[in-house]
């Protein structure tokens, strides 16, 4: 639907759902003739549109016209365990996380290992807008107007070298501004890894932003990938090391129970979790469940990738 | 009021106190879907709720017992019937949520679900369990059964306390620790009884006359 508006209308023009909602608390107070209250707000109305306005967002060819999940969902109903494993956890505890200054390390098989401040890569290329499902291993999906920029434009700032088949990524790992991270629920920091083509392929993106603004630090703050066919958990956020290898990285949750998450991890409603079906999903604001589809629905895109593969074997 | 022999009168006060009581968790749910502050997938915060609540009041349940011995409470045992219902009661809201809202009675769907899930197939089995509890927690059948049977038969809560705390611990993803507070509450209250058990076998065999030895 949003996207299916005139093309005249920028995310950013809209006004965000958190600030419409917040319409009648003003007009509630102004007509209670608050001046001091009326001013409160409108100071918090200065704090939430604080975050940086993405202008002249591109709009890209592989968006979706389907209706965008609300800002208010997609914010709260995060897995993120490095602030908690509940899912309303982040949203209450990501605000510890400082996200400048951000640099991310690019290293391993490449001809020129890079350090790169957040603020270099934002203007590394022009952002777009993604509008993609996102689908979660637990069985719910969503869809997402990220703000970001393929990743092969990040990639190809180091000249990777010919031996180099897979990235890793790797999270801040950080206790004082983490705090989920002091319990073991996972082995930190959070890993996760791409082969090269899949790292190379025009619908990962790094995320910076969503629905036209900065990332809330919940969502992944302040760069996050994006890769729409596979589960949303490969999707590591707050990137802070990126590293080129010959042979297959150990993702966190492989090391957490390798025989209930793959490398893979495509969405592929033919291979259950062990524990439970994968066939359907509930999108978030929906009440019936719809079936899910392989790769996400982005079969024509990146079915070719997995050719001949047996994907109950790389699941 | 005496705490030790309370009368007819003020049990049931206290019965009813306790019922509006148990009913709190659910007055609770229905404002929050009221006020819609379910969150972004209520059906799954629903369900949620409702499990919770049907594994805290099948350990409420088991409370009644050790309590009683060490309060000297006799009494409480009287509330114990409702404590059960209501651990029958939220688990079948919390069936009921999973078969209509989250299935949508799909049968093909449930079917598979409760033989392929390990953790469905615990639930479920459950709450099949239960009926048979709440069915026969009437005077008039406690009597038909005899007391004898019929508490052999509402043993069977151990199992059934059992199987609701593996299908929690099954389906959580990986954070392990609601689950294992649950257990290690259920552990408490089943270890109290085998404790209690094991030193009645032995006061019988101390009291026992001695055996003559050949």
């Amino acid at each position: 639907m949003l996207i299916k508006r005139p093309a005249d209308i920028t995310p950013t023009e809209i006004t965000s759902p958190e600030l419409f909602h917040r319409r009648r608390e003003f007009i509630k107070l102004a007509g209670a003739g608050s001046i001091a209250g009326a001013a409160g707000v409108l100071g918090l109305a200065n704090t939430a549109s604080a975050a940086p306005h993405f202008a002249d967002l591109r709009k890209s060819p592989y968006n979706t016209d389907e209706k965008p999940t609300s800002l208010k969902d997609i914010s709260t109903y995060n897995n993120y365990y490095e602030f908690g494993t509940d899912k309303s956890s982040p949203a209450q505890t990501a605000q510890s996380l400082k996200t400048r200054p951000w640099t991310v390390s690019i290293e391993g098989l490449v001809k020129t290992p890079r350090q790169l401040a957040i603020d270099d890569i934002l203007k590394l290329a022009p952002l777009e807008e993604r509008i993609y499902r996102m689908r979660c291993v637990e069985g719910w999906s969503m869809v997402i107007p990220w703000v970001g920029f393929p990743l092969a434009t990040l990639l190809k700032q180091v000249e990777p070298l010919g031996s180099a088949k897979y990235v890793e990524f790797t999270t801040l790992n950080d206790a004082r501004m983490m705090p989920g991270v002091r319990s073991s629920v996972l082995n930190w920091p959070y890993r996760e890894g791409l082969r090269l083509d899949e790292a190379m392929h025009p619908l990962t993106i790094m995320a910076v932003g969503l629905y036209g603004e900065e990332l809330p630090n919940q969502n992944g703050a302040p760069l996050r990938l994006v890769v729409p066919w596979k589960y949303g958990f490969k999707g590591i956020k707050s990137i802070v090391k990126i590293r080129f290898v010959a042979y297959e990285p150990e993702t966190a949750w492989m090391r957490a129970a390798p025989s209930e998450y793959g490398f893979y991890s495509n969405v592929n409603p033919q291979v259950d979790h062990p524990r439970w079906s994968q066939a359907s999903e509930r999108r978030i604001g929906d009440f019936f469940k719809r079936k899910t589809l392989m790769f996400n629905g982005y079969t024509d895109q990146v079915g070719q990738l997995y050719s001949g593969m047996d994907m109950k074997k790389y699941f | 009021m005496n705490i030790q022999q309370p009368s007819a009168r003020q049990i049931a006060g206290v019965k009813i106190a306790l019922f509006l009581l148990c009913l709190i968790p659910l007055a609770r749910l229905l404002l929050n879907a009221w006020q819609e502050e379910l969150g972004a997938n209520p059906i799954e915060f629903i369900t949620r709720a409702l499990g919770t609540w049907t594994l805290r009041f099948l350990l409420i349940t088991l409370l009644v017992t050790p309590l009683r011995h060490i309060t000297g409470l006799h009494w409480l045992l009287r509330l114990r019937r409702m404590l059960g219902l209501y651990a029958f009661f939220y688990g079948f809201l919390h069936l009921l949520t999973y078969l209509w809202l989250d299935q949508f009675f799909d049968w093909a769907a449930i079917a598979k679900d409760i033989v392929k899930r390990p953790f469905i197939t615990v639930g479920f089995a459950a709450i099949v369990l239960m009926t048979p509890l709440a069915l026969t927690s009437t005077k008039a059948m406690m009597k038909r059964l005899g007391g004898r049977r019929w508490t052999r038969l509402h043993r069977s809560i151990y199992a059934i306390a059992i199987l609701g705390v593996i299908h929690y611990w099954w389906l959580v993803k990986k954070d392990i620790t609601q689950p294992l507070l649950y257990a290690v509450l259920l552990g408490i209250l089943l270890g109290y009884r085998a404790l209690r058990l094991a030193r009645e076998k032995q006061r019988q065999l101390a009291t026992a006359p001695p055996v003559a030895r050949s």
